[in-house]
């Protein structure tokens, strides 16, 4: 039961984009079709659900206080070491995937390498250091949730631009001008979720 | 002080700001401009990291392979953020700076900005014009965390760095400026508003 309300919450309550802003440049620059919006989605997905429970045991056994050795807390280190995992991690998920799925790694393409400075994964493992979880199952839900939260809004707004393109939108609101009046419409439709609790 | 150097500096600020022109870097922040405090303290840890890891990666522009120099810049970025994380946590208490903060400034390593100017601009020029384009573009960038910043404290909470000013005209503080959505319709209006001075902004 805590596995769902914490996978329902980090969809809707805690959504990267609409709730924290994460990830926000990849998610206006490729927003504009929604195929290449799904597999940049996709692409986030499955990184944030390898890396986060990584980053999980390496908080809680070498980074944490008294973790490794008793007296020294290396909790300092943690920006470098999760930032170096998640580069590391997304250099080898790409070889995997082109080794063994080859129409997935075409698919996926440019996306995987951008990926490692994709604020929605480092952020990922921010608050997931801030949250406390107890054990590596709760911190892979966290990462599945927020993952498909930020799948669903890139989708989204994807969609609606494909639409807006045939609309009249004054000038200088142009691209980037509506699109943020737009993202900022969709994070208050979201915020109905608020509130919610399993 | 020559022309080019000048342009250097005045061009991200205004023409070229990061945020509302090259689109950079808005991901680490919007998050952080509820009160001017805090969008105060992030843009000047920004431009604390842009500058100096510039400067330091263009000292060491002739010395990084070409092949490693991606891995090179997260480093010394990443160790500048450190830095400036262990700054602020030890200055937490007296200033009252808030602990979510501090996921924040942990973002300014994926931040792309600072890579962005490092990678076009400091790994091609001397020392000090990098120095000052990574300050300039710090600048650009902290210009619209404050603006946002002053607008939504003043219109969400009737007060600016927390000293009261609409509170006792009568003024009802406006929840949703608080939330998160605000900040980017706001942000939609800050380009608005910008395009409309700069027409050759406007695209097709």
């Amino acid at each position: 039961m805590e596995y769902l309300s914490l996978f329902v919450k980090s969809i809707f309550v805690d959504n990267m984009i609409f709730a924290y802003f994460l990830g926000m440049c990849s998610y206006l620059a490729v927003s504009k079709n929604v195929k290449t919006a799904a597999g940049l989605g996709v692409a986030v997905i499955f990184v944030l659900l390898v890396t986060l429970p990584i980053n999980y045991l390496l908080n809680k056994y070498v980074l944490a206080p008294d973790a490794l050795i008793k007296g020294v807390d290396l909790s300092f280190l943690s920006f470098i070491i999760f930032i170096a995992v998640i580069a590391a991690i997304v250099q080898i998920v790409e070889m995997v995937v082109e080794k063994f799925s080859p129409s997935l790694y075409s698919a996926l393409g440019i996306f995987l390498p951008l990926i490692a400075v994709n604020c929605a994964i480092l952020g990922g493992s921010l608050f997931m250091q801030q949250k406390d979880f107890a054990n590596v199952g709760e911190s892979a839900v966290y990462a599945l949730g927020s993952g498909i939260g930020w799948f669903l809004a890139i989708v989204s707004l994807a969609a609606i631009r494909e639409k807006m393109a045939y609309s009249k939108v004054p000038a200088p609101l142009k691209g980037l001008g509506i699109t943020f009046i737009t993202v900022g419409l969709m994070a208050i439709a979201m915020m109905t979720f608020m509130g919610i609790a399993l | 002080m020559d022309a080019k150097l000048k342009e250097t500096i005045l061009n991200p600020i205004f023409k070229g700001n990061p945020i509302t022109v090259l689109v950079l870097g808005i991901c680490s922040s919007l998050a952080v401009t509820v009160t001017m405090k805090g969008a105060l303290v992030m843009a000047l840890s920004v431009i604390a990291v842009t500058g100096i890891s510039s400067l330091i990666l263009s000292l060491l522009r002739n010395t990084i392979p070409s092949r490693v120099r991606i891995i090179v810049q997260l480093v010394v970025v990443a160790m500048m953020v450190i830095l400036v994380d262990q700054i602020l946590k030890s200055f937490e208490a007296t200033y009252a700076i808030d602990k979510q903060l501090s996921v924040y400034i942990g973002l300014i390593i994926t931040n792309c900005i600072v890579m962005g100017r490092i990678e076009a601009f400091a790994l091609g020029n001397k020392p000090w014009p990098s120095f000052l384009d990574g300050v300039a573009n710090g600048a650009g960038y902290g210009m619209i965390l404050i603006i946002v910043a002053f607008f939504r404290e003043l219109l969400g909470s009737g007060t600016l760095f927390g000293v009261d000013i609409l509170n006792w005209l009568g003024y009802v503080p406006n929840n949703l400026v608080i939330l998160p959505p605000f900040a980017l319709i706001l942000l939609g209006c800050i380009v608005w508003v910008q395009r409309s001075i700069q027409k050759d902004l406007q695209e097709k």
